[in-house]
């Protein structure tokens, strides 16, 4: 049994601690009128003044309400009005960010126990015999799926009540001025939003109990029958993630951008969520291994996890880039806003994200050795989950501040936060049952995996 | 010179791993071992060097990745530029994008294929090739190990013949 060591449990409660602080400081210094707000523009830097404003919110942000409401009714009517709308426009941004920053990381953290909970449900419906060792891992991992996904539930509930504006879409009086939207409320609707994310969280959560608990089972019982109830649950959950994953991607991401769409986004998604999901198996793993837990896992694990960390990010590339393309050379305006806003405000991490989850994954671990050392997989994990924190970020900032990103006290403080509690909840989890299966039928093999 | 080598028939891959293990704490030499199938791990059982293989094959793929930057180049460039899509061709970086799939399938093209004829020619395997097995057993159904002799014909043919060998022969090389 594994005993959650008292150093790591006081890291993760100051982790929680000084999140918190922090995300309570972000949002009681998010300014509350005009004024204030231009003046946080004013003092961050001089030289960004009313001039690139104009230019970026008409060129860079169609999506965004006041400017689209001002593109469609009064196209002729600059001066003044158009002043006074861009300024409550700039005010909406910055009342934004915190809640921005909180979102990407509780999604973000959310995400990695969904990739797991993916991961696991691949070795379980295909029966793979070098895994079982590390299922109580990935067991523990996916309990951060019930805490998380009720975080991220909240937050779509106050969108829906108002208490944060980060869906232009659930704004009636946007949508009154909005074609586009218009025709897509039928399926944009709040309440059917709420509905499907019920439905998506309470059968990833559903499955999550249950496999858990016929694993569990497995180790007591006289034969394989709850290996082969998983086995079935593990199926029937793949289809069910599958379809349910797209459809949360459109929902919770996509539809910041309400105008805009994209038919890979639920793929891109995955996998970004699996490679996040496979890197932290492993840390977590050799993280078990260093303490002494876990005797059986073999470097030939770790090589394998590596390869898994190197095969997934070179498909999100691929996935990455043929989104990119397509609507670079199509280059409709509606798709292209997507990525000129990217590319001119976010530039830096738009490509940064790129040369983290591709290029310093393909060349740190190409080499089959290097796939075994354990610090250097660990290494090449922070910074493949760094990068994909990042592609959250792009996915969800652009939308919601425009070019008043930052990474500053609020997404800083949100991640430190998330990083405690997930770290707390998933090492909880894992004190509660051995960490070795028993009776799992393939669990000599995977003790004898040997590459 | 004409040296005569031992030849060991096995007829069960896990037993000749078996007997490689044993031949070489015995510190006998295995000149080559033919198999009807690769049998896993053998290499490192025979204390073979490891392959490098792996070294050609990246160095093939930056030759194709580098080959395809050159040919877009020229052939989209240099040679005929044209405008599609609205997007003229007057400057590599900006239409790099569109070459990116080229650049990835011309690395696997280029790795990929001189990979597998590297591996042939390494092998000595070609066209119209003599085959080197000298049982054609080794084909179907039996595992053979070779072993040079040196005046210690009778030690060895006991010793493989405790590892299970279902036939043992002498012969001149």
């Amino acid at each position: 049994m594994y005993t959650f060591s008292k150093r790591l449990k006081i890291a993760s409660f100051i982790l929680m601690a000084v999140g918190l602080l922090g995300i309570g400081i972000g949002f009681v210094s998010a300014p509350s009128t005009v004024e204030e707000a231009k003046a946080i523009v004013a003092a961050h830097d001089d030289g960004h003044g009313t001039e690139s404003h104009e230019e970026v919110s008409h060129e860079a942000a169609p999506v965004q309400h006041d400017v689209e409401e001002e593109g469609h009714d009064a196209v002729e009517e600059h001066g003044v009005e158009h002043d006074a709308s861009h300024d409550e426009h700039l005010l909406h941004q910055l009342q934004n960010k915190p809640w921005s920053a909180l979102y990407v990381a509780a999604f973000f953290f959310m995400m990695i126990a969904l990739g797991v909970l993916a991961f696991y449900a691949v070795q379980r419906a295909s029966q793979a015999g070098w895994s079982p060792l590390l299922f109580r891992v990935m067991e523990g991992i996916t309990a951060y799926l019930i805490p998380g996904g009720i975080i991220v539930f909240i937050i779509l509930v106050l969108s829906v009540m108002h208490v944060n504006h980060l869906f232009v879409w659930m704004d009636s009086d946007v949508v009154a001025h909005d074609k586009i939207l218009q025709a897509k409320s039928g399926y944009l609707d709040p309440t059917f939003f709420l509905i499907r994310a019920v439905i998506f969280l309470g059968g990833w959560i559903l499955y999550r109990e249950y496999s858990r608990k016929y694993s569990i089972a497995q180790d007591e019982s006289n034969d394989d029958s709850y290996f082969k109830k998983n086995f079935k649950i593990s199926a029937a959950f793949l289809v069910f993630y599958l379809i349910s994953e797209s459809i949360m991607s459109w929902d919770w991401i996509m539809s910041l951008d309400p105008h805009w769409y994209s038919t890979l986004f639920g793929w891109y998604l995955f996998a970004s969520m699996f490679v996040s999901g496979i890197t932290v198996i492993a840390m977590v793993t050799i993280y078990l291994k260093s303490k002494g837990y876990l005797e059986d896992v073999n470097d030939s694990h770790i090589h394998d996890l590596a390869k898994f960390m190197f095969g997934i990010s070179v498909f999100w590339t691929y996935l990455w880039f043929s989104q990119f393309m397509l609507i670079w050379y199509a280059n409709i305006p509606e798709e292209v806003t997507y990525f000129v806003t990217r590319i001119e405000d976010y530039n830096l991490p738009f490509f940064g994200m790129v040369v983290m989850n591709f290029v310093f994954p393909i060349l740190l671990l190409m080499n089959s050795d290097y796939k075994r050392i354990n610090w250097f997989v660990v290494m090449a994990g922070v910074v493949i989950l760094l990068g994909h924190y990042i592609d959250i970020f792009n996915m969800i900032m652009p939308a919601t501040v425009g070019d008043q990103w930052g990474i500053g006290l609020s997404e800083i403080s949100s991640v430190l936060f998330f990083t405690g509690l997930f770290i707390f909840w998933v090492f909880r989890a894992l004190t509660k049952a051995p960490l070795q299966p028993t009776r799992n039928p393939f669990i000599e093999e995977s003790k004898h995996f040997h590459y | 010179m004409a040296s005569k080598v031992i030849q060991a028939f096995y007829d069960d891959d896990d037993v000749l791993m078996h007997a490689v293990k044993e031949v070489k704490a015995a510190k006998y030499h295995i000149e080559e071992i033919f198999c009807p199938f690769p049998v896993h791990g053998l290499d490192k059982a025979m204390g073979l060097a490891p392959t490098r293989i792996a070294i050609a094959s990246f160095i093939y793929g930056c030759i194709g990745f580098v080959v395809s930057i050159v040919m877009m180049n020229y052939i989209m460039i240099s040679d005929w530029p044209q405008d599609i899509g609205g997007k003229p061709s007057f400057s590599y970086i900006q239409n790099m994008p569109a070459f990116v799939p080229i650049m990835f399938e011309l690395t696997i093209f280029f790795a990929a294929h001189l990979m597998v004829i590297t591996f042939y020619l390494r092998s000595r395997l070609w066209p119209f090739k003599e085959a080197e097995n000298p049982d054609v057993r080794t084909t179907d159904d039996h595992f053979l190990m070779e072993i040079e002799v040196h005046n210690n014909e009778k030690e060895l043919r006991e010793l493989l013949l405790n590892t299970g060998a279902l036939e043992i022969n002498i012969s001149d090389k």
